[in-house]
């Protein structure tokens, strides 16, 4: 096993740079290190200025979503022994607008979020204890409610890269989330919202996010369910 | 200035809950968190909330009065029994509340929501979305906060609660982006800041979890209740001390030693690996003292014969923090495990409507003290305190509100507060000589996990008093913080560690005072539960000279105390 690992972290301080640049740090590893670990060694031992966000370190909040070693990651969750680099390279989530060194502004992230009317919504009166809900329907949203908000899916995706306006896979499967559970009765306002050309159709299924997600979530899958929907709504319009 | 007639400190489920709850009263709320709101450590909880719904079989004669009861009887007759009906009496509603707006719990084949045992109870009560409970309530409550349009000010650190005669104004703030002060009036204050596991090495909570709103709460003139009852979870991974819920447990794990030995059946023969998590954390302590541990460090928390399917289905993300954070696969090893901070019974004084000795200020959650868990909390009620004295807080700070005769707004208080505050920033950024602040964050940590942790000892906990006062000394010297505006992390951090070690020293002059064992409370120079001296809330008041502890009498409605046995 390593015992020392470089971590070459992107720097950028709009206060003073005019560029972002790289710069090498040297971590001694412990067992079972993970970036994150990596990050505070740096910020207590050797460069107070670091910037990065954390919360939970335990790969539940979604702060700390990074791109490293050219993978969406959550630097809590990565331990450097299973990246098996000698140098590791951190970048901050791509294509968000830079604040600082690793942390970017997630205000695109959530502005989108908020469109797709993330809530439940019933118009029925609610009974007078729980909804009843079958382990099947419940399972159809099984995975997508593990879906922690942490960026990597939209930061992915090529179509956020070029349309400010496209709501994104980690919006686009929070419709779905809605719409595939059983006790939501606003699924036609949620396709009228989606149906659109910056929603579902804008994704080209690159599955990207597929490939980005730290949770094991498929959000292609969500958005191709969703133009299922949309289809089968719109037949049953005519 | 920016004013709202509520502002909610802290973005986990009880911040969110509160909110909601004023919003729905129609007034103007705002919710300022240290992270973006869904970002708290609310998401962390894993196993469950309870409530008597009777949903299974097994807990058909479940009924309110027993959940009062085994929440009694697990805080070691210390809670507020009042308090206690109220939570057990509203626990069915919240959680339908909870599932008409979304939350994903899971289910009984009926379509009911499921339930399971959980540590110190009779009755299978707890209501749960597989092992990610928290998580589950937290999402859906953002989501309703979005719903109703809530502002959120995220990514700020309350440095100041500014308050005159007793009465609460507002706050100021640092924007953790820009680096500005910013002051924050308001009607009423709610308090929802959590707990300060950090305080402790080993925890198992996020790394947020500072306390620094307590402390501010305290310095501000608010009584801080009950602090040294600490909650030691059983179960935290070992390397990193991530939660491995009492689930595991519940849904049949073990607990084993070094001689492969189920040897919880030496401490709590009836309820064996699911009695109360002080009894099981010290039972696991002494298994590791007494040599029958492995590595000196920890026992094993065995899954295997759960079954895959079990564990993929019921515990899918302990399997992954496992795999992810120790490198084992509970489907086919045990899980390397060992008691850890978890969870602050104590917290500030408040009454079951979350208000406190100060006008216009309110608290609720772990950050507040009702007192629901006395000297020991049971599994699955810390989520409901939340949503319950959450949505009490809400509508009491809402009432205090359209009740007050005029906004009385005291812009040039909160002005004169940033300003005092910025000099106190400056100060800390020229710093006074050359100490490391992380270095005094980890002896602070090591200190409190080993001489104010499970076993606790008169010796060992003033020798902690005195190492405290030591460190406190050494912030005076620290050496100079980074000042760059933009997201400072050296500064908040440096800014945090003053109000942790005030927090400490606090637990530590509490728990040294405290002549019995009670709950969490454990100490091996006096072992027995003195009810006659010490059948009373601790309350903690700031002075320049360190706290003044006085004492209140345990409301008591049904349940005399009686011997704790399980």
């Amino acid at each position: 096993m390593l015992k020392v690992v470089t971590l070459k972290v992107f720097r950028f301080d709009p206060q003073i740079d005019e560029e972002p640049h790289f710069q090498e740090f040297d971590i001694p590893l412990r067992p079972r290190m993970t970036i994150l670990d990596g990050l505070f060694y740096i910020l207590e031992e050797q460069d107070p200025t670091l910037s990065f966000r954390f919360a939970c370190r335990e790969g539940v909040c979604g702060s700390c979503a990074l791109f490293i070693n050219g993978s969406y990651r959550l630097a809590c969750q990565t331990q450097f022994a299973n990246l098996q680099t000698k140098i590791v390279v951190v970048n901050p989530l791509p294509h968000l607008p830079l604040i600082k060194d690793l942390v970017v502004d997630m205000t695109p992230f959530f502005e989108k979020y908020e469109l797709i009317m993330p809530y439940l919504k019933t118009l029925t009166a609610p009974p007078e204890r729980e909804h009843l809900q079958s382990p099947t329907q419940r399972k159809k949203i099984k995975e997508v409610i593990d879906c922690i908000l942490c960026g990597c899916c939209h930061s992915a995706c090529p179509m956020t890269w070029t349309n400010k306006e496209y709501l994104g896979p980690a919006a686009l499967t929070k419709a779905y989330r809605f719409v595939a559970d059983s006790r939501d009765e606003a699924s036609p306002e949620r396709i009228n919202i989606v149906n659109t050309e910056v929603g579902i159709w804008r994704c080209h299924t690159t599955f990207n996010c597929v490939e980005a997600c730290p949770k094991m979530i498929n959000p292609t899958a969500s958005i191709q369910a969703l133009k299922r929907r949309t289809v089968a709504h719109w037949f049953r319009l005519r | 200035m920016v004013y709202h007639q509520v502002l909610v400190i802290g973005g986990g489920l009880a911040g969110l809950r509160a909110a909601i709850e004023v919003r729905r009263k129609g007034l103007d709320v705002a919710l300022l968190s240290q992270v973006y709101a869904i970002r708290s450590h609310s998401n962390a909880a894993q196993g469950g909330i309870n409530a008597s719904l009777a949903n299974i079989e097994a807990g058909r004669d479940d009924n309110w009065m027993k959940h009062a009861y085994d929440t009694v009887k697990g805080s070691d007759f210390l809670a507020d029994q009042d308090a206690v009906e109220i939570m057990a009496k509203e626990a069915p509603a919240a959680i339908f509340e909870l599932e008409h707006w979304g939350t994903p719990f899971s289910r009984t084949g009926d379509g009911k929501i499921d339930q399971r045992p959980f540590g110190g109870t009779e009755f299978p009560r707890t209501c749960f979305a597989a092992d990610k409970t928290g998580r589950a309530i937290m999402h859906t409550l953002f989501e309703q906060a979005n719903g109703l349009g809530i502002k959120f000010y995220p990514e700020r650190v309350m440095l100041l609660l500014v308050a005159t005669d007793d009465m609460c104004h507002g706050i100021v703030a640092l924007n953790i982006v820009t680096g500005k002060l910013e002051s924050f009036g308001a009607g009423a204050v709610i308090l929802a800041t959590g707990g300060y596991g950090r305080v402790y090495a080993r925890s198992t909570n996020s790394l947020i979890n500072t306390g620094s709103g307590m402390a501010i709460a305290y310095y501000a003139g608010a009584g801080l209740e009950d602090m040294e009852f600490v909650q030691f979870h059983p179960t935290s991974l070992v390397g990193t001390n991530i939660l491995m819920t009492e689930a595991c447990r519940s849904e049949g794990g073990y607990l084993i030693n070094n001689q492969g030995e189920r040897f919880m059946k030496n401490y709590a023969p009836a309820l064996m690996e699911l009695a109360p998590r002080d009894i099981v954390a010290r039972a696991i302590q002494i298994e590791i003292q007494e040599g029958r541990g492995f590595e000196n460090d920890y026992v094993l928390l065995d899954l295997r014969h759960l079954g895959e399917e079990c564990i993929l289905e019921r515990l899918p993300e302990i399997r992954l923090h496992a795999i992810n954070f120790a490198n084992v696969d509970p489907i086919r090893e045990p899980i390397p495990v060992q008691p850890a901070q978890h969870y602050s019974m104590g917290g500030v004084d408040c009454n079951t409507d979350g208000e406190t000795e100060m006008q216009g200020f309110f608290a609720s959650g772990e950050c507040a003290c009702v007192s629901i868990h006395g000297a020991n909390r049971l599994g699955g009620n810390s989520l409901l305190e939340t949503v319950i004295f959450g949505r009490r807080a809400g509508a009491k700070a809402a009432e205090y509100v359209k009740r007050k005769e005029k906004a009385s707004v005291q812009e040039d208080t909160l002005e004169q507060a940033l300003v005092n505050m910025q000099h106190r920033i400056v100060a800390l950024t020229e710093g006074g000589g050359g100490e490391d602040p992380a270095q005094i964050r980890r002896e602070l940590g090591q200190t409190m996990t080993e001489k104010v942790g499970i076993f606790r000892e008169m010796q060992q906990m003033q020798e902690a008093v005195n190492k405290i006062a030591d460190l406190k000394v050494r912030y005076q010297r620290l050496r100079p913080i980074n000042h760059n505006r933009i997201f400072n992390l050296d500064l908040v951090r440096a800014y945090e560690l003053e109000k942790m070690l005030d927090i400490a020293d606090i637990i530590a002059r509490g728990a040294l005072v405290r002549e019995e064992s009670r709950g969490s409370h454990y100490r091996t120079d006096c072992r027995a539960r003195d009810d006659e001296q010490w059948l009373k809330h601790t309350i903690a008041h700031y002075t320049p000279e360190g706290p003044r502890f006085s004492y209140r009498k345990v409301e008591i409605t049904q349940w005399e105390p009686e011997a704790r046995k399980y």
